[in-house]
């Protein structure tokens, strides 16, 4: 069964439609590619399923619950969107960690500020607090930053930062994690560290979705492939099928200006 | 003599740090709502607030004091609303000081908040954190570090604006080393006590740097 289904999210900014008729299906376990040249929406597709932008039609369910409809504004109060959030993670291209925390920090913060909200949390909070940190730091070596885990920011590379970001993304265990562009800010020679921690994470059968201009990377890790230009989904299948024989001209074109260089 | 000039000087220091003092106090929170106003989502706000820090900051602090102190006496038929003598002087500079500063800090304020990248943000809130957690934990520190810099320019400015209030004759330092210049105490032509007050000026301008330097150097720690 399908962990997350969307349906016909469509999504303007001023006069500009930037998304149209989207729909897709994602199954639990499974690896999501989404490719497109700039500007097709990728970005702001996620964001819709991250609660970061409203679509102004369309509903997501997650689970088989519908937990976004632009039509009945009472799945939009915003004191439950905050929960409904919880369900994606978000690795944003550009890491957005918070530079004032340890990189330990980054990661458990989030967690630490959940668990207030326990009933248990007074009785418990010495024993709930530490539980989180072991888990940080686990998630942190899963990521091979162990030695890592009390830098600051600043005092990594944007590949070790990336990591952090998702062992943050990680640590509040989402049904799927969203990647946007995650290695399109690091310099070439990072981009490896970072895919491959994404390469296992779907070994393990992480739920994910990753915007990605890496195109072998998208054709080996992921399961499916969605094609996107103009804010429309032109094609989309199985990956290797989608990468290596795509059946629309506009894929094509879109693939050969990869093939070239 | 060294003494009596010493004790009038520092008469006269205590008016210039109680006026400093009452400014940052008023200052500092009114500044901030006033960067409210000015970045609010509802326009006739924020067009007035910006309009009211545009004209504070376009025009001399002297002439909004001597508006502040005089011009009310014309208008109104009660006459002035200041007490009479020093209480009354300090008074209109107190409130011309701190509206004047409060429209620079809220520029700052305004910097310091609109500074942090909206990522910061965003990264919060799909980590599920409420709008207060958020603010609290995440961008509230980055603001100060941004704000300290140019704020401890402007509290330095502030120091050597106090003299301003001399206009309207309150008795700060200024003041009182110009009044051996001119005959007080028993003595006139004086003109030492004048260039004395600088040391004043200095000393705690100095004292002022080291303090922001170190708080500077405590938020150093993050970029
Ligand atoms: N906040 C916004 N306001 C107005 N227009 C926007 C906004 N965000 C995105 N757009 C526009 O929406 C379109 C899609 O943008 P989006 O960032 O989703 O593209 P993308 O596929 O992620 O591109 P890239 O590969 O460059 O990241 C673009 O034309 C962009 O200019
Ligand atoms: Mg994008």
């Amino acid at each position: 069964m399908s962990i997350l289904e969307v349906h016909n999210i469509e999504k303007h900014f001023g006069p500009t439609r930037v998304l149209e008729d989207i729909s897709f299906s994602l199954d639990q376990g499974q690896a999501l590619a989404i490719i497109g040249s700039s500007g097709s929406g990728k970005t702001t597709l996620l964001r819709c399923l991250n609660f970061l932008e409203k679509p102004d039609r369309g509903t997501i369910s997650v689970g088989g619950s519908v937990i976004f409809d632009a039509a009945d504004p009472a799945t939009q109060r915003e004191s439950e969107v905050r929960k409904k959030r919880l369900h994606f993670g978000m690795v944003f291209q550009s890491f957005n960690l918070f530079p004032q925390y340890t990189a330990l920090k980054n990661v458990t913060l989030a967690k630490e500020l959940l668990s207030q909200e326990r009933p248990d949390f007074k009785q418990n909070k010495k024993a709930i607090l530490e539980q989180i940190q072991i888990e940080g730091q686990e998630l942190l070596a899963k990521m091979g930053l162990s030695e890592r885990a009390n830098h600051y920011p600043s005092q990594l590379s944007g590949g070790q930062q990336q990591r952090v970001a998702i062992a943050r993304a990680l640590a509040l265990k989402p049904d799927i994690l969203c990647f946007d562009e995650p290695t399109s800010a690091l310099d070439p020679e990072l981009t490896g560290e970072v895919l491959k921690v994404i390469r296992s994470l779907a070994e393990q059968k992480t739920t994910m979705i990753i915007v990605t201009h890496e195109m072998a990377f998208a054709r080996d890790v992921a399961d499916d492939v969605i094609f996107m230009d103009g804010g429309v989904i032109v094609e989309k299948g199985p990956a290797r099928d989608v990468i290596e024989h795509p059946r629309e001209e506009r894929t094509r074109q879109f693939l050969s200006r990869y093939s070239e260089n | 003599m060294f003494l009596t000039v010493i004790g009038a000087l520092n008469e006269g220091f205590i008016q210039t740090l109680k006026l400093f003092a009452v400014t940052l106090i008023g200052a500092l929170p009114l500044g901030l709502v006033v960067s409210f106003g000015s970045m609010s989502r509802f326009t006739p706000l924020r067009w007035l607030s910006r309009t009211v820090v545009w004209i504070i900051r376009g025009t001399p602090l002297m002439l909004q004091l001597i508006i502040i102190f005089y011009i009310p006496g014309y208008l109104l038929p009660s006459g002035s609303p200041w007490p009479s003598g020093e209480s009354g002087r300090f008074l209109a500079s107190a409130v011309a000081f701190i509206i004047n500063y409060a429209c620079y800090f809220s520029e700052i304020y305004r910097g310091g908040i609109q500074g942090v990248p909206v990522g910061q943000q965003e990264a919060g809130e799909v980590l599920g954190m409420t709008k207060g957690q958020i603010f609290r934990h995440i961008t509230l520190l980055q603001m100060i570090k941004r704000i300290v810099p140019p704020m401890s320019n402007e509290i330095i400015t502030l120091v050597k604006d106090t003299s301003i209030a001399r206009i309207i004759s309150m008795q700060e330092i200024i003041w009182a080393g110009y009044a051996f210049l001119k005959g007080s105490h028993g003595y006139s032509g004086l003109l030492w006590p004048l260039f004395f007050t600088g040391i004043y000026y200095l000393l705690f301008n100095g004292l002022l740097t080291l303090l922001f330097g170190w708080v500077e150097k405590k938020l150093d720690y993050f970029r």
